[in-house]
């Protein structure tokens, strides 16, 4: 049961090693557990290393240990250890004694109830949850009430993982500016830089090794180097992630660590002209932008990549027909994978839809990310990777 | 090593802590690994170190991480400067590197003779790899002092707390190392036990219209830092101070700039819940 709970905490993305798994073991051994609830707590707290997947803890709790009675759990811990523990405080008989309902029957009942409640409860005669006259919970009046190891706070693990209160810290669903930033902030590129300076510290240091001779150490800056340049799609398909598109820009142009940052707007996809401001239609020919990006700029697009065909496959594209340019959208990010070589393309739209023909089209092209905190993640780390890459072959 | 029961930690007088911290940081405490606490500004991560210090009864270390702070300050520092000054003006014995070296926070710890709490403050602050560079030490709980050829080992391993405000990620390696607790944010429940852990004396009137303002004013959408809980109290203060009744809290919100810090955050919610 518990090497399940192992491989199902890992199958919803909770990333556990065998660290934290013996860890975990460590724990029971040392009688840290009572009960399920603090199974329950505890391994999260050493299994899961941040609030974000909390949700898929509980997710993965619920799978493992739903319809699995507190006796029964013991029974499994017992096994599981090898290493006798208290007698449950709960066997069935006592239990059926106590509560007048027979364990089954409550069983079904409180399974039934989590099917169908999926918010928190406090109060009321029907729910799940705390001080309610539910024979379920905690802290109720019921005559045949559920009550787990008596005044805990929250009742049953189960019940607790059920509530999943975590789920709004969830990465792949909620994101605001501070979070994006903390993504950002990983990618750097550390070198020195710029002319030579007297570095005070190492040349005291190197001059008091020396027992007074002086000794002068000239350094370069570290500085971060990495130019980032944000391509947006202002398109109306656009419109409903609007805010999100918003959040990533401040976060990207507050962050100060840029060698340098310049951002763009186009429409649908990048043709013979491109967007400055998007207000006043201030717009640059995209040839200049090859003049204006040294090739080690990381270009990241933003849109939802979804046109007609022939949007994206037309000789000069929807909207400049009339400058007599013959380069296709297509052609277009072609040249810009050319050019630089860490091109990434952010999607907002749900992954399901990635199957529509100019998605599949553009990521063929340009590696696309969907634009949610763990896609901003793994395209970071893509960008990271492309770059050490580079930096070791040349 | 003095060994210390599995239920040490439940909170202290002035310290509200809830069952799941308590368990969290009592695992800590017996797996001998470093408990890492994140949660909202304000929600008591750093008083919670000292609240644990208190009811374990050990002195508390505090490293405070700076942007600028690196692993090996934590550790030791060899003061050749004064070691210079001394050999060419007099004074102290020269001949004698040791009386050179000056342990850090870390070191300390390590070296007392009591178990002691050691706080790493605000771990986030500091460069992306500083965790990382602490690995070995915090594993094992000793270091070298290239200067002496000596290995500084703990004699008591350290209680550690660790607190994290989330500014930067933190690598995976140093993660899986800790015990990880979340401060949620405090329920209404827990919000008003901890008020009263402050203010003992408040009228109950004042302590229920203020906590369902705060709780409206952190509902405010788009709000760019929601008042936490540290906010609270200062506001109560504030509020207790002037002498405001429950009735001039629930028409208006006085003080509010003590709740929100950043104008755009104040101007929001003045048009939002009209005030």
């Amino acid at each position: 049961m518990f090497t399940d709970f192992l491989f199902s905490l890992r199958r919803h993305g909770v990333p556990v090693g065998t660290q934290e798994w013996l860890a975990l073991h460590r724990a029971l051994q040392q009688g840290l557990v009572h009960d399920d609830r603090d199974l329950y707590g505890l391994g999260r707290a050493i299994l899961v290393h941040t609030e974000a997947r909390f949700d898929d803890y509980d997710l993965a709790f619920l799978e493992t240990f739903e319809g699995v009675d507190t006796s029964q759990l013991r029974d499994a811990l017992k096994r599981w250890l090898d290493d006798p523990l208290p007698p449950p405080d709960l066997t069935p008989e006592a239990f059926e004694q106590l509560t007048g309902m027979s364990l089954e029957e409550l069983q079904r009942r409180f399974e039934e109830l989590l099917r169908e409640q999926d918010e928190r409860h406090d109060g009321g005669n029907r729910w799940i949850g705390t001080g309610g006259t539910s024979p379920f919970g905690n802290s109720g009046r019921a005559p045949q009430g559920f009550r787990i190891q008596g005044q805990r706070g929250g009742g049953r693990a189960g019940q607790v993982a059920a509530l999943r209160r975590y789920r709004n810290y969830r990465t792949d669903v909620t994101i605001d500016v501070r979070q994006f930033k903390v993504a950002l902030r990983a990618l750097r590129n550390l070198g020195r830089e710029g002319p030579e300076e007297l570095a005070i510290d190492p040349t005291v240091e190197k001059t008091c090794d020396n027992g007074g001779e002086i000794e002068l150490v000239f350094e370069r800056e570290r500085k971060n180097t990495v130019r980032l340049a944000l391509l947006m799609d202002a398109g109306g398909s656009m419109a409903p992630y609007t805010q999100l598109v918003d959040r990533l820009f401040t976060a990207a142009s507050e962050i100060s660590h840029w060698k340098s940052f310049k951002h763009y707007f186009f429409h649908n996809c990048v043709y013979s002209r491109i967007y400055e401001n998007i207000e006043r239609l201030e717009s640059v020919p995209t040839a200049e932008l090859f003049r204006r990006h040294p090739p080690e700029t990381k270009m990241v697009f933003v849109g939802d990549a979804c046109m007609a065909a022939w949007e994206l496959t037309a000789s000069g594209g929807l909207l400049s027909l009339w400058d007599g340019n013959r380069t296709s959208g297509l052609d277009w990010l072609h040249k810009f994978r050319q050019t630089w070589k860490d091109c990434i393309w952010l999607n907002p739209e749900p992954l399901r839809y990635w199957q529509h023909e100019t998605i599949s089209a553009i990521g063929q092209v340009i590696p696309m990310f969907p634009l949610t905190l763990d896609g901003l993640s793994d395209a970071i780390k893509h960008l990271r990777r492309g770059t050490a890459l580079r930096s070791r072959a040349g | 090593m003095s060994e210390l029961s599995f239920d040490a930690f439940s909170g202290t007088s002035s310290y509200i802590a809830d069952e799941d911290l308590a368990r969290d940081v009592n695992a800590a405490v017996a797996l001998g690994r470093p408990l890492l606490v994140k949660g909202e500004p304000g929600t008591g991560k750093t008083l919670l170190a000292h609240a644990v210090a208190e009811a374990l009864g050990m002195e508390l270390l505090t490293w405070q991480i700076k942007s600028t702070t690196k692993a090996q300050h934590g550790l030791y520092h060899y003061d050749v400067v004064q070691r210079l000054n001394d050999s060419r003006f007099g004074g102290g014995d020269v001949s004698n590197i040791r009386h050179y070296i000056k342990l850090g926070t870390l070191g300390r710890a390590f070296a007392s003779d009591e178990r002691v709490v050691l706080l790493i403050d605000e771990i986030d602050k500091a460069d992306i790899e500083f965790p990382n560079d602490l690995l070995h030490e915090l594993d094992v709980m000793t270091f070298h002092i290239h200067e002496l050829d000596e290995t500084v080992a703990a004699k008591h391993r350290p209680v550690v707390v660790i607190t994290s405000n989330a500014e930067k990620e933190l690598p995976d390696a140093f993660l899986r190392r800790c015990v990880f607790h979340y401060i949620a944010f405090p329920d209404r429940g827990l919000m008003e036990r901890i008020i009263r852990v402050h203010f003992p004396d408040i009228e109950q009137e004042l302590l229920e219209a203020a906590i369902v303002r705060f709780y409206d004013l952190r509902a405010v959408d788009g709000l760019r830092k929601k008042p936490s809980t540290s906010e609270l109290i200062d506001w109560l203060f504030v509020l207790i101070r002037g002498g405001l009744s429950a009735a001039d809290v629930a028409r208006s919100v006085p003080f509010l700039g003590t709740l929100l810090k950043q104008e755009a955050d104040l101007e929001l919610t003045r048009r939002k819940l009209a005030i």
